[in-house]
Order: structure tokens, then sequence, then C-alpha cells
């Protein structure tokens, strides 16, 4: 076919990396990630621990590991949920576009833009506890409007073909078209967008964490290291380099991916290289 | 004035266009006729050095003594709308949608220097006054969107005539336009070869247009130009074979022998279609558009029913209606004398009903086989066919294409093809009446001639109706029975195709007939033992 993009295969292997670690903590990590030892505690980056340990003397590359696993987890079911919900919800409102189901679907979407993400955050946890499981509701709530816009914009272009036009003249109603016409030509949307908000996932989740609504101890999670680290900051400095530059890679990867998939699956883009 | 030797052209080692050589004189109009793809559009790319990336271009272009093709990029711009201006096919693209039409004419003169802004602007307005476009009706503050297609256009003859260029470049620019607006279009642009001496370059699929305008005419296959000279003498003569074939297609008549039975299958009685607009004031009622208004006819069993007019005249409601697709306000349209054609309507009436559109591009699922798309139909069965696989092959074969096609996909077929595709997939239910919806506008001449063939073979051995809507009159002389004019949501005159032509009653048929660009009759004359496509 045609050249892969450098922003997709580099983006990719550097998804890859945090995605292996994550699946390889499930067999294996360099030490147990609750076994404390006070003893090496605070220990900088060494042959023994590469990334060193932190103030319970827990091996941080352990820790990265097994918090790649949390944030991915966290990042997919979330996204996954935002496009359950919203990639119907948005075919439905460009099925019936100008009608009063489209306005209320929109304007719903509007509705949850206008709240701000953590706060909301902040009010589920405060009524259900502070869990991984309602990080992932928070933050799948906040990406349903996200995806039924992005499937209405790309449904309504299409709607105004002539083959949908050739389908209704078959007989076929709204639902069906979009399910066997619509849908497979906004893929190539879905899939660029559904990497932009997963590496948004990962970020809100070590935002949680950090404010200590996300996963709650001893689940080993990027946000909260970090805002472990912060007041050790001063003498303790990998303590925080390290679950941040986790934090920027992964989410940097997963944004490179999701450019260049978006050069090679978008055609416009496409013609105008 | 401009005078191309020898220019070749390759595309990323595709070769595109073949020792092109043409002289366009001081204060003429030069025709570059040929079908798309032929190179007509590169030629004029080539000329103003705008071409993509990866062309590789030899030969020369010399003007006043300088050759273009020896220029660089900055002495190039320098050239680019001073001495040479531009004008595109698609006007509601061509212009800037959040500048103002002053600006957008007066852009050209700032960027050469050629005025300070307070005189740019005089300019410009002196330049769309001369395009027609008077100050009264159309200050200079004007937006794009607040103009018709027709008006865009001037538009961009004023920006590109702003510097007085020597040679304007017009690439199909009458295509994308009504052809009572085309004809003022191709007035407007003679009228300034005529009175400000510059040359015209026409770039045009369309015979007809050339016939009416150019002085000299050049005629371009697959990136050669075969035959050119005067435009009367060309057309008289047609010494290239290819020259002849593309006449022929372009007047071709499929030989039709109608047997129009009594059955009536199509009813439309009074329809009524109108739309609620943008509320003006906050509580006041929203004003409506009426695009359909107490539209009536009859179409019979094997019968071929033109419908003509021009954009925005309820053509596509009207279409959308008789297929289903709409809600009517008052009136009805009946299927075979009783049942009414509805968005409820049962998928066994529907089956009686299909339609091919013009977009050959448009038309079909980009992720669907042939097979899967010429069979959609089907769902309107109770189930599908046993022999489903059978009735796809002989769709395919019926319409000229091979039973083995139904497992490609639709990218790669030809846009004549595609609508063979498309005929295919009408036919697969064996309805008894189509809809042709500007089925054969996006096509090239000689396609054109074959599905028009196509078309009256499939009418005399199935039997059924056509409603042929269609903008270009010559095609619906060449294939229907009867036909309607429509304007403003209404049919303004009807009756038997010849009849109409040969006698047009209502001053809006005698408006359209007198605009449609026609080759002189006696330049056709004796020529006629020329072979068809």
């Amino acid at each position: 076919m045609k050249r892969i993009p450098f922003t997709l295969w580099a983006g990719a292997a550097l998804s890859a990396v945090f995605a292996l670690a994550a699946l390889l903590s499930f067999v294996w990590t360099p030490y147990p990630v609750e076994g404390m030892t006070i003893a090496s505690r605070l220990q900088p980056p060494s042959t023994a621990h590469w990334f060193g340990t932190d103030h319970f003397g827990r091996d941080i590359l352990s820790m990265i590991m097994v918090g790649a696993r949390t944030s991915i987890a966290v990042a997919v079911i979330a996204v996954g949920m935002g496009m359950a919900l919203g990639v119907p919800l948005g075919l439905l409102a460009a099925a019936n576009r100008g009608g009063l189901i489209d306005e209320i679907i929109m304007r719903g979407n509007d509705l949850i833009f206008a709240f701000p993400a953590l706060v909301i955050a902040i009010l589920i946890t405060a009524v259900f506890g502070p869990s991984a499981v309602n990080a992932i509701i928070a933050i799948g709530i906040f990406n349903t409007p996200v995806f039924a816009r992005v499937t209405r914009g790309g449904a309504l272009s299409l709607w105004t073909l002539d083959y949908i036009r050739a389908a209704e003249v078959a007989g076929k109603r709204k639902v069906r078209i979009s399910i066997e016409h619509i849908l497979p030509n906004i893929a190539n949307l879905l899939i660029v967008q559904g990497t932009i908000q997963f590496s948004l996932g990962i970020l809100a989740e070590a935002a949680l964490s950090y404010v200590g609504l996300g996963a709650q101890p001893p689940i080993p999670s990027w946000g909260r290291m970090l805002a472990e680290a912060q007041t050790m900051i001063s003498f303790a400095p990998h303590m925080a380099i390290i679950p941040g530059l986790a934090i920027v890679l992964t989410v940097l990867g997963l944004n490179l991916m999701g450019d260049g998939l978006r050069d090679v699956l978008d055609p416009r883009l496409r013609r105008a290289r | 004035m401009i005078t191309v030797e020898n220019l070749s052209l390759d595309i990323h080692a595709t070769p595109i266009l073949r020792d092109v050589s043409f002289v366009i004189e001081q204060g003429k109009v030069f025709g570059l006729v040929g079908e798309s793809g032929s190179g007509k559009s590169m030629t004029s790319l080539a000329l103003m050095k705008l071409l993509p990336e990866g062309s590789l271009r030899s030969g020369s272009a010399m003007m006043d003594g300088r050759d273009l093709f020896a220029l660089d990029e900055a002495a190039m711009c320098r050239i680019r709308g001073n001495e040479i201006g531009m004008i595109f096919q698609e006007p509601m693209t061509a212009l800037n949608p959040v500048q103002t039409i002053g600006d957008q004419v007066a852009e050209t003169l700032i960027i050469h220097g050629a005025a300070t802004r307070r005189e740019a602007m005089k300019l410009a307005r002196e330049k769309l006054d001369r395009v027609g476009l008077d100050g009264a009706r159309f200050p200079l503050d004007r937006y794009p969107h607040e103009l018709s297609g027709g008006q865009r256009q001037r538009v961009c003859i004023a920006m590109a005539i702003a510097l007085r260029p020597r040679l304007l470049i017009a690439d199909e620019p009458s295509t994308a336009l009504d052809v009572t607006t085309q004809a003022q279009i191709l007035t407007l642009l003679k009228g300034l070869v005529d009175e400000e001496g510059m040359s015209l370059l026409l770039i045009t699929h369309d015979l007809a247009v050339v016939a009416g305008v150019a002085d000299h005419v050049a005629v371009m296959q697959e990136g050669r130009i075969v035959e050119q000279g005067p435009t009367e003498a060309l057309f008289r003569t047609r010494a290239h074979e290819y020259t002849q074939r593309l006449f022929a297609a372009s007047s071709h008549r499929p030989a039709r022998e109608p047997t129009v039975q009594d059955e009536v299958l199509l009813q439309v009685d009074s329809v009524h279609r109108s739309y609620a607009l943008p509320r003006r004031s906050l509580f006041g009622p929203s004003p409506r558009l009426e695009a359909v208004r107490g539209v009536s006819f009859t179409l019979r069993r094997g019968e071929s029913l033109g419908l003509v007019g021009e954009s925005g005249c309820g053509k596509s409601t009207l279409t959308r209606a008789i297929l289903g697709l709409e809600v009517l306000q008052a009136g009805n349209i009946r299927l075979y004398g009783q049942k009414e054609i509805s968005p409820r309507m049962p998928n066994a009436l529907r089956a009686g009903l299909q339609v091919v559109f013009q977009d050959p591009y448009g038309s079909f699922n980009p992720r669907w086989k042939v097979s899967h798309l010429v069979s959609e139909p089907f769902h309107l069965m109770p189930r599908t066919p046993a022999d489903a696989r059978e009735r796809i092959s002989e769709a395919l074969s019926e319409v000229g294409l091979r039973p083995s096609d139904a497992d490609k996909y639709i990218h790669e077929f030809s846009g004549g093809q595609r609508q063979r595709i498309a005929i295919a997939r009408a036919l697969i239910n064996r309805p008894d009446l189509i809809v042709l919806d500007e089925a054969v506008s996006a096509l090239d001449v000689r396609v054109r001639a074959q599905i028009l063939d196509l078309l009256a073979r499939l009418q005399e051995s199935h039997q059924m109706g056509y409603l042929f809507i269609s903008h270009d009159l010559h095609v619906v002389r060449a294939i229907t029975d009867r036909v309607m004019v429509m304007k403003a949501g209404e049919i303004v005159e009807a009756g038997e195709t010849e009849a109409v032509f040969a006698d047009p009653r209502h001053p809006y048929t005698r408006e359209l007939l007198a605009a449609t660009p026609t080759i002189p009759a006696h330049w056709i004359e004796g020529n006629r033992n020329e072979t068809l496509v």
C-alpha cells in the first residue's frame, strides 16, 4: 500500500512498550509491588532498582508496570463506555437530523460539555466513594458527548449521499441504514477519535488518582505516585520524575498514533499530501 | 500571443500530456475540447506552472519572447493574476466565504502592488460593474453566500480580469451553471474578449459551447491534440476519426420505437410540498418555501417522460416525493392507479419503483462489493430470492458488464461502468418505473451515448416507464416521448417532446431553448454518413 507515516509507527511503538509492560506485570515484576523494604527506601536509580525505590522501599519500576495496568484498564473501559453510549446517540441524532430527537440529544451533549469534568468526578466519588470503578464511570460519561458529536458530524455528511438515498428507495429503515452504510464508513473517524480519547482518559485517570479519587491503595497508580512524591521532591526527585515521564510518554505515544492513523485513514488528508 | 510548443508532462512517471502545441492569438478565443482525463485542465495548469508534485515537464510556452517554463517561482507569481487570469468550474468553492466580494476583487490588485487599498476598492467597483453586478444591487460588502451561482461566477471573472490580464484561462466556466446562466456567462466572456482585447483559453467538454464562442478549436484525446483549426472549418470537415466520434456522440439519439401502453403507471395529482424557512423574527410565523406547487401528470407503461427545469425549480423535491421519501402537504401520488406512494408505503409497492442518480461516484457504498450493491433492492422482497446469484449475473449482463464483475469493489470501475451498475441495481427487482435523476449528466459524451442506447434497449425489452429528469435539453429530446417544463414549483408547459421543442408555447420554454448551446445545423450537414459510436 502506501508508506506508513513516522508518527504512526513511533506512536505505536511507544504505546506498545507500556502495553507490554502492563501485560508483563500480570506474570512478572522485578519485585513484588506491595513488598515494603524500609531499609532500602528512597534509593535513587541503580542496577538493583532501575528506577529507584519510594519512601516505603517499594520498587518504582514494578509500580510503574502495575500502574500502567491500572491506567490502561481505566482508560480502555471508560473510552469503551463513551463509545458504546455516544456512537448510537450520534447515529440516532444524524438519522433524525433537524428533528426533535436530534435537538434533544445534541442539547443534552452541550449540557454535559458545560459541566467541568473534574468537579463531576469529585461529586460522583463523594457520593459513591473513591474507587477505580467510579473513576471509570466519571471519565466514561464525559467521553460520551465527544463520540456523539464526532459520529453525528461524520454521519451527517454521509446522509446526503446518493447511496443512502438508494438504500431508502430499497425500503431500508433508518436504523438499518445507520448500521449497514453509515457506521462502517465513519469507522475511521471513530478509531482516530478513540485513540485521542484514550490518551485523555489516561490523563484523567492520573488526575483523579492524584487527588485521591481514583484507584485506592494498595493498587499502584501513576497519579497517586506523583501525589505521594510531591513532599519528597527535593531529596527524591526520581519519585516524581519517573511516573511523570510514564504519563507524558504514554500520552505522547497515543497522540502520535492518533495523528498517524488519521493521516493513513482520512482520505481527505491523504489527498492533500 | 502565447505559443506552446511540444509540451509534454509526466506525473509520477504516468504520461499526462504528449507534444501539445498550439498558438493563442491576441484577442481571440481558443477552445480546448476533450473528455475527462484527456489533459485539458493539466494543459492550463502547466501554463500557470501550478502543477502537482512529482511533475516532469518539457517543451516551451513563449509569451512575448519569454519562456514561461524557464521563469522562476517569483517571476511566475508576478505573471499569475497580472498577465494570466484564471476562472474555475465551481463558483461555489472558488470564493472565500468569509470575505466580501469587494475585498476579494481588490485583493488581486493590492497583492500585485497595482493600487492602494482605496484605489483598489474603486477599481473593484468598476470591474464588478463590468461583469454585470451593478453597485445598487451588489455593493462591495456583499458576501459570496448572498449570491447565486451565476453571480459568484461573475465575481470570479471580475477577480480574474481585475488587472486586465492578456490571457484569461476559463476551465469549464459554465458547466456547473444552469443553461440560461451559462448563456449569460459565455456572452460576458465573449464580450470581454471583443472589447478589452484579451485572449481566452476556454476549456470545456461541450462541443456546442465552443461552437458558439471559440474562434479556434483544438480537440484533445489522451494527452495529445489530435486535431485543431478554425472552429467552423474544424466542425465542418472533422478530419480526425476521434473528432468524428465525439461529434456523433454529442448529437446521438438512440433508435427508439416507443410502445406506450394504456396502463397508467404513475399518477401525480396536484402535489404540494413546502418547507419551513428560518424565522425572520422571534415570534413571527416562519416563512415557507413552496418547492412544489400543484403538480399533476400521468406516466404510462412503456412511456418515457422528461422533466426539465433549472436548479431550484423543485425537480429534486418532486423526485423525492415520487420515490416515497417526502411527506406531502396536499395531493397524492399513485402507483398502478390506486396504490398511494408515501414514506410509509409497503415494500411490495416500493419494489415497483427504482432510481438511478446523477453522481456515479456518490451512488455506491465504497465498502461493498458489486454483488452486494446490486442486490440491495432484494431487501424489498419478503426473503432473498433463492436464485439471487443468477439474478445478479443476469442484471450485470443486461447492462453490458461481466458476471465476474460482481466480486469487485466499486472503485475498480470507471464513471460509465458505475452508471451501468446503478442501472443494474435499479433493474434487479424488475420494477415497472425507473426514475432517472440526471442519470447521464455527469458522463462524457461518448459514454453518455452508450448509456442512452442501453436505456432505450432496456425499455423496449422490459416495457418500463421512465421518468427522465434533466437540465440538458438535448438529452431529453433524444430519449423522451413527452416532456414537462418546470419552473418555480409548477409545470409551465407539457406535451409531446418534438412538438414542445419545435413550437414552444411558454416564454420560459423558449428562453431555455434559446439559451441551450447548439452547433449550427449547416455545420453538421454534409457529413451525415459518419458511423455512430
